[in-house]
């Protein structure tokens, strides 16, 4: 995770910023109406600015929070009041905004602590509604509840701001034409919306964690957005369901080797030769603990069993000790729910670790369409090497090289290829 | 469906001013959480029309001299605290509705007037 310095005043207002705003959007457009949404970014943006004009004069006020609500607060009653907003409210509490008798205690309470998790949680629902692609699905929870731009967001995906503008533009038209609303999901929906969010969130964390992003901070950013989402969902009984609790500690589990994962120079430490003190035990004790709590009642979710995996390899002191037999079983539980190729893979290489890199190669070279995988080509590549068959390994690295455009993994397939040598 | 007004009266029962009377911080905030039930519920049934909570200072202009004298124009128990306009079939209907309004859980007075169409 972060590894801020105290003394960097600048950066935790920064941060602060982009807490903050996630919170204040999701409060207001609660409050506003999700298709009013738009003004709801520009109260905050002009509260944020405020701050800033204020702030950099004298020093940052002790609660800076309560400073930005008490500001965006005073600053949603006066376009309430004067009845600025472009679409006609259709919040749950739309009647309370008419009337001074109930409008400042109203807004007042939207920005109570449960009140302002109640909304990120209405949002995120919001934006993981089926009538947005998963692409889009994303996007929206950068922007809304993360607090990242389109620019920052462009970034994080290698894309460009225009290309994510575009993306937010649409969701907007969407909003309006099928009526998407901040009301929770009911009872009988309630666990197949949650999965929806949960399975967003997962993305949202694989991209920070797989992807492939020359700059680590914003990798590592992703995760922790991912993870505190993931948090949010724990902390309201309605969406603590055991699965809730299996992503968080898959997610526990593998932020536990961010540390671990890159050496010195920033490349890559493959989990075989990555020193296991560097793990982070707090993280690894916390995946423990939602695992548990991930248990309770008899529903099996892939969740479950990609954090089982994960929590095998977290608690074991070392590469040679790891019970690759039991992973084994994972894998073919996982592959058989979801047939997802990436799975397949994976579970090649670590059958080639419980029963032979020759059975690795035969079930590697089964599977069709990954020729232009990357991460195909080094495992089949790893495991010829491993065989002996320098020459076929050297070839293959050789295609996977092609494959990359990224620095770290370009590096570590040189060295490889050097091996084969 | 007729409109009428509501006019609350006295400042005691002023939900928005009650400085002056005897309740804690908590049975303020019990007060105002009981109004914003009470309005949400009137606004789901349709019932509201509108209505504003008024302060206790203001202006009194007088006749065809058009004389500007200052507030308070009258005993304090009688000033009018607040409004409220609101749909209902009949007269009966509309005192049973205000009958809910948590201003007469402080003991205050609710005036029930039919809007007269010209």
């Amino acid at each position: 995770m972060s590894s801020g310095k105290n003394s960097d005043v600048h950066k935790i207002v920064d941060h602060l910023f982009r807490r903050e705003a996630g919170k204040m959007v999701s409060v207001l457009t609660r409050i506003f109406g999700f298709k009013n949404i738009e003004q709801a970014e520009d109260v905050v943006q002009d509260t944020i600015l405020k701050a800033l004009e204020v702030w950099k004069f004298g020093k940052v006020p002790e609660n800076p929070e309560a400073w930005l609500y008490h500001a965006a607060k005073n600053k949603a009653i006066d376009m309430l009041r004067r009845q600025q907003l472009k679409y006609k409210i259709d919040s749950d509490i739309s009647y309370l905004l008419k009337s001074e008798y109930t409008l400042a205690p109203a807004l007042n309470e939207m920005f109570t602590e449960n009140e302002i998790k109640d909304s990120q949680l209405r949002m995120m629902f919001a934006c993981c509604n089926a009538s947005f692609t998963q692409e889009a699905q994303i996007t929206l929870i950068l922007k809304t509840l993360c607090g990242l731009s389109a620019k920052e967001i462009g970034k994080a995906f290698l894309s460009n701001e225009e290309t994510i503008q575009k993306r937010i533009y649409r969701t907007r038209e969407k909003i309006r034409e099928e009526n998407i609303t901040l009301d929770y999901p009911g009872a009988n929906a309630m666990t197949q919306r949650t999965d929806a969010v949960l399975k967003t969130l997962y993305l949202l964390f694989n991209e920070g964690y797989h992807s492939s992003h020359p700059e680590k901070l914003i990798r590592e950013d992703l995760c922790e957005e991912a993870m505190r989402l993931c948090l949010l969902l724990i902390e309201n009984p309605k969406t603590n369901l055991p699965q809730t609790n299996a992503l968080l500690a898959l997610m526990c589990y593998h932020v536990s080797r961010f540390g671990a994962r890159l050496d010195d120079k920033g490349l890559i430490v493959l989990l075989k030769d990555q020193d296991r003190n560097q793990w982070n035990k707090i993280l690894i004790e916390k995946g423990n603990e939602y695992l548990n709590y991930s248990a309770i009642g008899k529903m099996v979710h892939d969740f479950h069993i990609e954090a089982a995996i994960a929590s095998a390899h977290a608690n074991t002191t070392s590469y040679e000790n790891t019970d690759w037999k039991m992973i084994l079983n994972l894998y073919d539980t996982l592959l058989n729910r979801t047939n997802n190729p990436m799975v397949a893979i994976n579970r090649a290489v670590v059958l080639g670790e419980a029963e032979g890199c020759h059975k690795a190669i035969t079930e590697l070279e089964k599977l069709k369409g990954f020729t232009e995988n990357c991460y195909y080509n080094t495992s089949l590549a790893e495991m010829y090497m491993r065989v002996g068959d320098k020459e076929t390994a050297k070839k293959i690295f050789g295609k996977a090289l092609e494959l990359t455009s990224s620095n770290a993994e370009i590096e570590l397939i040189r060295r490889k290829m050097k091996m084969c040598s | 469906m007729e409109k009428f007004l509501y006019l609350f009266r006295g400042t005691e029962n002023n939900a928005h001013d009650m400085r002056d009377n005897n309740l804690s911080p908590e049975d303020m905030q019990a007060q105002m959480q009981k109004w914003m039930t009470w309005m949400k519920g009137l606004g789901e049934k349709g019932i509201l029309v509108g209505g504003e909570p008024l302060q206790v200072t203001g202006k009194q202009v007088t006749g065809t001299k058009k004389v500007v004298t200052d507030g308070p124009f009258i005993e304090a128990k009688e000033i009018v605290g607040g409004y409220l306009i609101v749909n209902a079939k009949n007269i009966d209907e509309a005192v049973e509705i205000s009958k809910g309004c948590p201003v007469l859980e402080v003991d205050g007075k609710i005036e029930v007037r039919p809007i007269q169409n010209m």
